[in-house]
């Protein structure tokens, strides 16, 4: 019971306290008056929700595509071509995420959509490839009894395939998470903002309390996110 | 109960069928063994009877029944299903894993955890302690009875078992057979059992089949398969050592009463009358039990002259190795051989001492059937 509590609620709120402390400070004992300019309440906020919706939208489409198009091309008879999908996302994967909004701005413009849009496309790599690995992975022999128990294919992608690779799909959605919430902090050079506005404008200004209030509170995200996720999994998986 | 009619089975992309135009048929209350090399059909023989694999002509029937009009997932729900790799779901607990057929079919939750519990302890496994573990924390053999219980659960009347035993030690593998051989007496299911064990086949099976290169080559009792073997092929199979064969097919308890042995001594036999015993008994050693049956040791004439004391108990020697009384006649050579010596003691499930088979008794056997 403690430990649940901790766990799920006093970690979780203390990484969150942390970035509160980071903004009270930095917001009430500036260096200058430009740094006072920049970092008041209505600017952090503003840079905060405008990186958690880059992040969220993008990340519950990733998840909605990534994961059913993982599972469709797992079926046997998409099989084949679920080999060569997997090595054009590898190929994808390599392309830096500066690179991605870059080309998504050459094509379609400024603003918030289009970085939601180039955010959404690379994180549905990790995902889609892990949940494919994830369930291609499972033992034959588990699914052939499952099929020769009288199981219908659905209920054995349900009851068997998904859940032996949960793990595995997590494994790839935090990875996707994680690069997501970093790449988000580019989303300034399209218009996108969120806490690369922040760090871009300390930059420019030359004011490194700025920056590192912007960096700090981005890597912070990251961080709760992939703890939380991380007990999301263990939750899941109880079995190995 | 199953019959098969001229089936035939070829995959894409081989050039000669795995199975060629098979006629067989299997009885109800009959295990059918399905034995040969590897590559021989036997698998895809019995893959087909729960469509696992569709035979790519012919016709099977299953009490009458054309088993290729039926919904695959029904059929398969009324015919149990072990195969070698034993398959378990690792995400589940073993609970789990025996419901599954009964989740399938919907069935109230208190009938199904009555029934996983009485198929657990079937099986051998106490319910109160392997109910809610994974597969990942049991042995080998643990999991091929998980494996059975679980294809038991729903009674089904038909089960296709696919060298179910092949995967543990051959100390387990004959454990779990006599175990499984007990548990059928009772249930009396129509069984096809795959194996390329040929001990196994005589050992397990009411009729053998013996394939090759996707034919039936022989359909015989044990007995008729050791003494006629249809051609060269069914003869090297099952080898030279027939006679010793033939010790899989007769269980200890057949030949227990017939055996006339010096009765055991009790632990508070006084000296005299354990030297009168020991006298009696044509092994030179007397069994010793307590009060309750339950064998203790042995006492050999040797152990008298090296100790002393007043009764049975001071002379007593542990026993390393015993059967039951539902082992094979193999079972118990096995165990004379490793022990290195010409007798062992028989025992019930309760560790309770039932009689003494001798290497002579064996021979007998092998004598009166040759």
């Amino acid at each position: 019971m403690f430990r649940n509590l901790w766990k799920w609620i006093i970690i979780p709120l203390l990484l969150v306290t942390v970035g509160i402390v980071i903004v009270i400070y930095t917001v009430n004992n500036p260096t200058d008056s430009l740094v006072a300019r920049v970092l008041t309440y209505s600017n952090v906020l503003r840079a905060l929700s405008e990186h958690m919706s880059l992040m969220l939208v993008s990340m519950f489409g990733a998840i909605l595509v990534g994961g059913l198009v993982g599972i469709l091309l797992s079926r046997p008879e998409l099989y084949y071509l679920g080999r060569g999908v997997e090595n054009i996302v590898n190929i994808g994967q390599t392309i830096p995420s500066l690179a991605i909004l870059a080309l998504f701005y050459t094509i379609l413009g400024l603003g918030f959509r289009v970085a939601v849009f180039a955010l959404f496309l690379y994180s549905i790599l990790p995902i889609l490839r892990n949940t494919f690995a994830g369930i291609t992975s499972v033992d034959t022999s588990v699914i052939e009894s499952a099929k020769g128990m009288g199981m219908s294919p659905f209920r054995i992608l349900a009851k068997i395939e998904l859940p032996i690779a949960y793990p595995i799909i997590i494994a790839g959605i935090r990875t996707a998470v994680v690069i997501n919430v970093g790449a988000a902090t580019l989303a300034t050079f399209i218009g996108g903002g969120g806490f690369g506005d922040l760090i871009v404008t300390g930059l420019s200004v030359r004011r490194d309390m700025v920056i590192f209030t912007g960096a700090g509170l981005a890597a912070l995200t990251a961080i709760i996110l992939d703890y939380i996720i991380g007990q999301v999994e263990q939750r899941l998986v109880r079995w190995s | 109960m199953i019959r098969l009619e001229n089936v035939t089975k070829k995959f894409p992309g081989m050039k000669a069928p795995a199975v060629k135009g098979l006629n067989m048929e299997v009885k109800e209350g009959d295990v059918c063994v399905l034995v040969g090399p590897s590559g021989c059909g036997k698998t895809t023989t019995m893959k087909m009877i729960n469509r696992i694999h569709e035979p790519t002509s012919g016709a099977i029937y299953i009490n009458g029944e054309d088993a290729l009009k039926m919904n695959p997932i029904k059929l398969r729900l009324d015919i149990g299903y072990v195969i070698q790799e034993i398959g378990l779901f690792p995400h589940m607990t073993i609970e789990e894993n025996v419901a599954t057929v009964p989740n399938e079919k919907k069935w109230p939750k208190d009938k199904i955890s009555k029934k996983v519990d009485e198929m657990m302890t079937l099986v051998g496994l106490d319910p109160k302690v392997y109910r809610k573990r994974y597969p990942s924390a049991l042995s080998g053999g643990q999991r091929q009875r998980v494996g059975v219980a679980r294809a038991m659960v729903s009674d089904p009347p038909i089960m296709l078992m696919d060298e179910p035993f092949g995967a543990v030690d051959p100390i387990t593998r004959a454990r779990l057979q006599n175990e499984f051989l007990r548990i059928q007496e009772r249930m009396g299911k129509t069984i096809v059992f795959v194996t390329h064990d040929i001990d196994e086949a005589i050992k397990m099976g009411d009729t053998i089949a013996v394939m090759r290169d996707g034919c039936l080559v022989q359909h015989a009792t044990p007995s008729d398969l050791l003494s006629a073997p249809a051609d060269e092929f069914v003869a090297s199979l099952v080898g030279r050592n027939r006679s010793i064969k033939r010790l899989h097919l007769v269980r200890i308890r057949e030949i227990l009463q017939e055996v006339d042995r010096a009765k055991p001594a009790t632990v508070d036999m006084p000296l005299d009358e354990l030297k009168k015993r020991l006298e009696d008994s044509d092994i030179r050693s007397v069994m010793v039990v307590d009060r309750d049956n339950k064998l203790k040791g042995i006492i050999g004439v040797d152990d008298l002259k090296k100790k002393t004391g007043e009764v049975a108990a001071d002379y007593i020697q542990d026993i390393t190795e015993s059967v039951t009384s539902d082992a094979t006649l193999n079972d118990a050579l096995s165990v004379m051989l490793e022990c290195g010596e010409g007798y062992v003691a028989i025992v019930n499930e309760d560790d309770q001492y039932e009689g003494t088979i001798t290497l002579g008794d064996l021979l007998n056997v092998v004598k009166e059937d040759g």
